[in-house]
């Protein structure tokens, strides 16, 4: 098998390729029918399809379906090149992915039924947690074994991102997810009472902080030079920002339980590592951005680009605002409003999608053999058309976040609440409305995707997996 | 009293730790020696679909910055035999 030594392995790329703008319009597709159930409440038919059995298949198809597939895709490509290796063993990447896949379909099948731990983002039932594990070490074999065999001594910086992000979540999940089982799709969680919400915010910040960022910027370190065509700002800084944000992640789960029944200390802990983390967050965003410095005209003609520094502004936006909102005084106005939702939207709509969407243009092309996409100009369009859904959404949750926290916490002079809780979600409908349709735009993004992608794809001849290029003979 | 933290805790200091190690070995292993290199070596790495056609063997992007520096260490970088 001399033929696969000198290639790259670009099947299981391909495969997380299309499967990320696949799951992608699955996921947003559930989060467009589940804000029009908020605005709608007769569309939530049976207990099947309710509010609170989607809600949850949401979170997890564009987490773990549409954002996984994205990471497993573009470390996969990453790795290899910057290692100038193949991948370390095609037999147990092909099982990472219909693995993956296999945890993706569960976890589409189990939510609506109901079967749930009742943990955010960690909702799916013990034995799709055991599968996932098996998966993930899987996983971190594949890449892991892939530096190891790598042909060059440095180990780029993105290699150190995705690395990071794959130790953490395994350490993460398979503590978050420590539970007894009593029946093969029930089982209690081992931790109890406040003990447990604490564990499951540490999990749950860190998802946001190694799936969410680490792994996302892993893509950026990488796909902004490329499509550039220049090097990355600071390289220096780039590994300053690597290791200053995992000496710091961990720490910030407790700002999710302000004004709780966790102790007062641990909640001011929380609060200061998240004011902490803004600066390594800005220095990796003024590191992604300047990488344009002195060639910003690329931006105005290259779609591709557009999708990857905007994704970047709204980096730079999200990662101000998560500070901001962890200060007690602030998070007793913003928690359990939408102002949440907003925030996490600039996050996972601006930033995680935006860079996946901008890397996934990049690589189709390139994997399935092709000069370009089919068409450039509607990645212009889909790049237009996903940036006002986004700006809809945020702003729209702003307001209502606000207006909700403000009409909350109203008292009368005599003590008394000034509005009933109902009053507020009457006053909500509008804002709710305008993030529907928000998300109908970023959705109508997905689609007009996946059909370039799929002309792409079917269009003109291919071209074999490329070859392994040696580090050195290329310059020589 | 929160008997969560004596878990927590010593996993995220023991993760400090891990991590004070793992930089440790790449300080060590010279990975931090150049920090100008590395970032112009993804751009030598040409992914493009012409690349991979037999007739473009040598092609480097046009507009990569090409730089002495880059290139001895672009030589310098390569490992084992």
């Amino acid at each position: 098998m001399s033929v696969t030594q000198s290639t790259y392995n670009y099947k299981v790329v391909r495969q997380f390729t299309v499967m990320t703008v696949v799951w992608g319009i699955v996921g947003m597709l559930v989060g467009v029918i589940i804000a029009a159930q908020l605005v709608w409440p007769e569309l939530n038919f049976g207990p099947y399809l309710h509010f609170g059995r989607l809600r949850p298949l949401h979170t997890n198809a564009v987490i773990f379906a549409f954002g996984g597939c994205a990471l497993f895709a573009t470390s996969y490509y990453v790795v290899q090149r910057t290692c100038h290796a193949r991948i370390f063993s095609d037999g147990l990447a092909a099982f990472t992915f219909w693995g993956w896949q296999l945890v993706i379909v569960l976890a589409a099948i189990t939510l609506p039924l109901g079967m749930t731990q009742g943990k955010e983002y960690a909702e799916l039932e013990w034995p799709i947690d055991l599968l996932i594990a098996v998966v993930w070490v899987a996983y971190a074999v594949v890449f892991f074994g892939t530096i190891v065999k790598r042909k060059v001594t440095h180990i780029y910086v993105a290699n150190w991102f995705y690395g990071g992000f794959i130790l953490a979540v395994a350490l993460l999940h398979i503590v978050n997810s420590a539970a007894i089982p009593v029946s093969p799709t029930k089982s209690y969680s081992a931790y109890a009472g406040v003990q447990d919400a604490m564990v499951q915010w540490w999990y749950g910040h860190n998802a946001v902080g190694f799936f969410l960022t680490a792994g996302f910027l892993g893509m950026m370190y990488y796909f902004v030079p490329k499509q550039a065509g220049r090097p990355i700002y600071s390289y220096r800084l780039s590994v300053v920002h690597f290791w200053a944000l995992i000496f710091t992640y961990m720490w910030a789960g407790p700002h999710h339980l302000h004004y709780t029944a966790l102790p007062d200390w641990t909640q001011s802990v929380g609060m200061l590592f998240s004011l902490i983390l803004l600066a390594p967050s800005w220095g990796g965003m003024i590191n992604g951005v300047m990488t344009l410095s002195g060639a910003w005209h690329k931006l105005r003609d290259d779609p591709i680009l557009k999708f990857l520094i905007t994704s970047l502004s709204f980096y730079g936006m999200s990662t101000f605002e998560g500070p901001m909102m962890a200060i007690k005084t602030v998070n007793a106005l913003s928690h359990y409003t939408d102002w949440t939702i907003g925030h996490v939207h600039s996050g996972a709509l601006g930033w995680v999608a935006m860079i996946s969407i901008g890397s996934v243009y990049y690589l189709v092309p390139r994997l399935f053999g092709k000069p370009e996409m089919f068409s450039v100009k509607l990645i212009t369009v889909h790049f237009w058309v996903a940036t006002i859904g986004v700006v809809l959404y945020i702003a729209s949750m702003w307001i209502s976040g606000v207006m909700q926290g403000l009409m909350w916490r109203a008292v009368n002079a005599d003590g008394t609440l000034t509005y009933s809780f109902v009053e507020s979600v009457k006053a909500s409908y509008p804002f709710w409305a305008i993030r529907f349709l928000g998300g109908v735009l970023f959705l109508t993004g997905m689609l007009i995707m996946a059909y370039n992608m799929v002309k792409t794809i079917a269009g003109g001849r291919t071209v074999d997996d490329a070859l392994v290029l040696q580090p050195a003979a290329q310059h020589a | 009293m929160m008997e969560t933290l004596y878990l927590l805790i010593p996993i995220s200091v023991g993760l400090v730790f891990l991590i004070g190690i793992a930089f440790w070995w790449s300080l060590r292993n010279g990975q931090f020696d150049d920090l100008e290199g590395p970032a112009y070596r993804i751009l030598m790495d040409d992914d493009s679909t012409s690349a991979q056609l037999p007739v473009s063997e040598s092609a480097v992007p046009p507009d990569t910055p090409p730089g002495e520096a880059a290139g001895s260490a672009a030589a310098a970088n390569v490992r084992g035999s």
